[in-house]
Formats: structure tokens, sequence, C-alpha cells
């Protein structure tokens, strides 16, 4: 049976927000001073006009000692050395592959910086080269790591490690790089049932977890005759769209909080998850939680 | 955007299961979001956001003089603009086929008597009618884009004030029309004829609606089927694929009936709507 289709009126939208009677930091406005003093330095997002200084991009103020920086919420990955990314490849070229990892600028994954199949130490002939399609070609999705940044901010990566490599069926979200956070791990087999990429670049890919290490995630294998199986499937749909109600409030999004939403959303159906009224619920839930976790 | 190969596949096992990616069946619909009255300066504007599709739909209107072969009628006219800010593509004249593709399917759906009745809009019969522009923008595109096309410029139509003419004196060529100068004294239009557009996407042996911008991608080809008031209005087929006659019947079937829906689901809300209401707009 079809659900109802729901056609909303806009000044009936339903208020995202859950920092209700929490503080909300300040936020800055593209050309809003501020400071009038002009001893700090200017950092990233601000410019220095009449004497003033002033934001250059809307976002939260960070400041370092004499170092005033505004972050904004949204913007392209900035990226950093040793960062995951989940990047899809745009070009096939000699001897490098570029791939979209949502930043300024394609970045590169170079034949020398991956692992190719069979074997840890392998010369890269010419044959590899002209093999380079077979591996990875347009429109494949990949995990990788920031190896090194370009002096004009592209980045160079690499997946010289079984973790990294081809992805296999999954579904990829994507969300403002700034709401990814930074941890120890970015790869995770949650116990519902399904395993997860937070790439920092604001890339998300949730897959079946895989028992056997071999195939799947870390080489140049993908299965496509397996069929995934509907529980599989339903968890994959769940924490996708969990994943987006988080977005959606603008919420950190970490293991935790992914669980904490995936738990608090089961008395919802799936496809309901996509209705604005249950995402901001689950939502408030999932912050209540979080906030509980952290004062006790 | 492309997808891989492995992406497909999990989208297409998805819709042989009925358990799409976001976890609707085959017939389901995203949430969506209208505003109407939200350009000030048009007779009738509405905009509609289906998750990352956005449409802005603004109607004008100007006194013109009616075709010589349809003296009693009015006119109506689309125009489709893609906006680069949508997709990189629409750059330069990237939009433009798509642009006339949507315009002209609009103007086919609208064509018939019984869909949109144009004599209402005939001021002087064979001298003076009024002709509605309806401009389309597109900006941003996360697949079903005639879909939502359709019901925003439905109601916008539903939106749409037509100034009532007081008195029309004919002196000799010179046509003299007195319009109200009271600004409630409208007309409105009877849009419940309006067709509403649904395309059904066929993705493996399978047919859905509503296709996200990944499912577009994995299907061979699309049906676009305008349903007014229980009638075909049109139907339009996109993509390079080909359809089996059996295949065809039962996507008309579904897409008659997901119109329906879609007709009961448009009009309970524009009936809701009220004067009164603070617009939002895009800044909220």
């Amino acid at each position: 049976m079809p659900q109802k289709i729901h056609i909303r009126l806009a000044a009936h939208r339903v208020n995202a927000s859950v920092a209700v009677n929490r503080r909300v930091p300040k936020i800055f406005t593209p050309g809003q001073v501020i400071t009038e003093q002009n001893e700090f330095m200017r950092g990233h997002g601000t410019y220095e006009e009449e004497g003033f200084l002033k934001s250059s991009v809307a976002g939260v103020k960070e400041q370092v000692n004499n170092l005033i920086s505004i972050r904004p919420l949204k913007s392209r990955y900035n990226g950093e050395v040793g960062d995951v990314v989940v990047g899809r490849i745009t070009e096939v070229q000699q001897k490098r592959w570029k791939v979209d990892t949502n930043s300024r600028l394609d970045s590169v994954l170079l034949l020398s910086s991956v692992n190719l199949p069979g074997g840890e130490l392998r010369r890269r002939s010419a044959e590899d080269e002209h093999m380079m399609r077979q591996y990875l070609q347009e429109g494949d999705l990949i995990s990788a790591e920031v190896q090194s940044v370009f002096s004009d901010g592209s980045l160079s990566l690499h997946t010289r490690s079984l973790k990294y490599g081809k992805l296999s069926q999954g579904v990829l979200i994507k969300v403002f790089p700034s709401l990814i956070k930074r941890s120890k791990t970015h790869f995770h087999n949650l116990y519902v049932g399904a395993s997860i990429i937070l790439g920092n670049n604001g890339f998300i890919w949730i897959y079946p977890t895989v028992t056997n290490s071999e195939d799947g995630v870390g080489g140049f294998v993908q299965n496509l005759e397996e069929v995934v199986s509907r529980p599989e499937r339903e968890t994959i749909a769940r924490l996708r769209n969990c994943i987006l109600a988080l977005t959606q409030s603008k919420m950190m999004l970490f293991d935790t909080s992914i669980l904490y939403a995936f738990e608090e959303s089961q008395k919802y159906s799936v496809p309901e998850l996509l209705v604005p009224e249950a995402m901001v619920d689950v939502a408030i839930l999932t912050q209540d939680r979080l906030s509980m976790a952290e004062n006790s | 955007m492309a997808l891989c190969e492995a992406e497909k596949t999990f989208v297409l096992h998805g819709v042989e299961e009925n358990f799409r990616i976001d976890g609707r069946e085959r017939e389901d619909y995203r949430p969506m979001e209208l505003e109407t009255n939200i350009v000030s300066h048009a007779f009738g504007s509405a905009r509609l956001r289906l998750a990352n599709t956005d449409v802005l739909v603004a109607v004008k209107i100007e006194v013109d003089v009616p075709y010589p072969e349809r003296p009693r009628e009015g006119k109506l006219e689309f125009f489709v603009d893609c906006s680069a800010n949508a997709t990189p593509d629409f750059e330069g004249r990237g939009g433009e086929d798509l642009a006339v593709e949507i315009s002209n399917s609009l103007a086919g759906a609208y064509r018939s008597p019984e869909v949109f009745d144009l004599t209402k809009l005939c001021i002087l019969k064979g001298r003076k009618c009024w002709k509605i522009f309806v401009d389309i923008l597109l900006l941003e595109c996360g697949g079903n884009l005639y879909d939502a096309v359709s019901i925003a410029v439905k109601a916008a139509l539903w939106d749409t004030r037509i100034p009532l003419v007081k008195s029309v004196t004919v002196d000799g060529n010179n046509i003299d029309m007195e319009v109200s100068e009271e600004l409630h004294d409208c007309q409105k239009l009877d849009v419940t004829g309006a067709p509403i557009m649904v395309t059904v996407c066929k993705i493996g042996e399978q047919c859905i609606v509503d296709p996200s911008a990944a499912e577009e991608l994995c299907s061979v080809g699309a049906l676009v089927i305008s349903v007014s008031r229980n009638k075909f209005s049109t139907i339009l087929q996109t993509g390079s694929g080909s359809l089996h006659p059996q295949t065809l019947l039962e996507c008309l079937q579904t897409g008659h009936k997901v119109a329906q829906r879609l007709h009961d689901a448009l009009i309970e809300t524009l009936v809701d709507i009220k004067p009164s209401e603070n617009s939002v707009g895009f800044l909220r």
C-alpha cells in the first residue's frame, strides 16, 4: 500500500533547529565587522577594510591567541593530510586518476599511490598504465586518504592500505564537510548490521557489513551478483534517512550520534522518516540523549 | 554526475525488492513543500520543492490580439529557464534542449479545451484577449523535474488573479477597456482540469514514480504521463530505451492512478492556503 502524498505549505514548515534553550554561537555574515582593533591577525574567512577586521563568509568565530578566523557552515572541502575521504573518479589520465572529492579543485590519485591487485611490492609497468581503466573507471567510488596538499589547495590521495580502495554496493550521501566530526577512525562497523565510512569531505558511504575482508572494500573487486538482503537494505535506508535528519538540524555526525538517531527512529517506519516532522523529532531525541550522555 | 555499476546494481535490486534506497515503495512520493504568491509583482506565482528539486513559477498577463483562426480564445504560453545554479551543465546554452522539451510538453498538455478553457480569457471577440505567460525557473535539479514543474504550474495558475474588465467600448479602430481599480476585484482561473504530469520510470523490470537523481541514472527510459480529470492529456517518452506494449499499458495505469492521488493531495493543500499568511520566501 503506497504512502500518502505529502504536499505541505511553506508557512507550515517545521523548525528544524534543535538549539532551543541552548547557547547559540554568534554567527557572522559576510562584511560584518568582527573587531575594531587591529592587533589581531587575520585568518581564513576574514579580510581587512578601513582598519577593521571583517568576515568574508557566513560562519562562527574561532580564535587562537591573536589569530581570528571565521569557519563557514557551508563550504567546499579543505583537505588536510591524513583525512579519510570518499570520492568519485571523474577522469582517467596518464599515470593518474582525477577524483571529485567536493574540494574546489579535483584531487589526484597517482597510479604509484594505489595498491594494485596481485602483490604489495610491484613495479608499475607501462602495462599497468594501459590497464588503469580496468582498475578504476569514470564514475567509480573510492575511499582514500589525503597524502599531501599541493600549493594550489588540490589534494593528492593514496589508497595504500587494505581498508581503502574501490567501493562496492551501497548508498552515498552528501553532507556539509563541517558536519563530520573528526575522530580516530572514520570506518565504523555498526552493530545494527551495516557499515559506514564518514569521509571528512562530507561524503558518507553506507554499505552492508562484509564478513570476510577479502572482497568489498580494500581492493578492486565489485561483486555485482550479490543481492543485498531485505533486512540489510532496511538498515541501510534507515541509516541514510537518520543521517539526513541529523543534517537537516545541522547536528554533528559521528558513530554515537548516528547510532542514537538510529535507535530513536525505531518508532517510525523507514519511509516515514522522510517527513520533516519525524526528522526533527529524531534529531531532538538524539540531541537530548547526547547531552544526557555528556552530563553524566 | 555518474554512478558506478555497483551503485546501479544496489538501486536496481532495491526497486525489484519494492524497497528503494530511501525506503520508499515503487509508487511513493517524497514529501513536497509548496508556497504560492511568492513573487509580489507577478499575477500569480508558486514555488515547489520536492526533496532537492526546486522550481519557481511566475505568471504574468498581457492584453493581446487573439489568433484569427481562434477569435474566441485567449493565449497561454510557457517558457522554461534552466538556471546554471541548478547544475553546471545548464551553463550558457546547456539547458536549452531540456527547457524546450519541458515547455513543449506543457504546451501540449494544456492544448485541449477540456483541460484548460481559453475562452474565459477572451475580452472582445477577435479583437482583445488576455495572454498568459507562464515562466518556469528551474533552481535545483534533484530528479523528477516534469512532475515538480506540472504541480508548480498548476499551483501558480490557481494563485493567478486576472483583473476584472468592467467595460469595453469600441470606437472605430480604438478599443477602450476599463479595468476595475479595486485590487480585490479579480477573476480566478479554473484549474481543476489542469494536467498533472507523472513520470513513470522503468528500472529493470519494474516501473517507479518520483525517481531521485540516482534512480534516473539507472533507468533506460521513462514515460511522462499527463492526466487531467481522469483523462490522459499527453504522453511523452524520454530516454533511449523502448517499451513493450504490455509495459506501456502497465505504465499508463500506474501513472493514471498516481496522478489522481497527486491531484487530490495538491487540491487539498491549495484549499488550505489562507491569504493572510506571511510569506516565507527563500531566506528561511
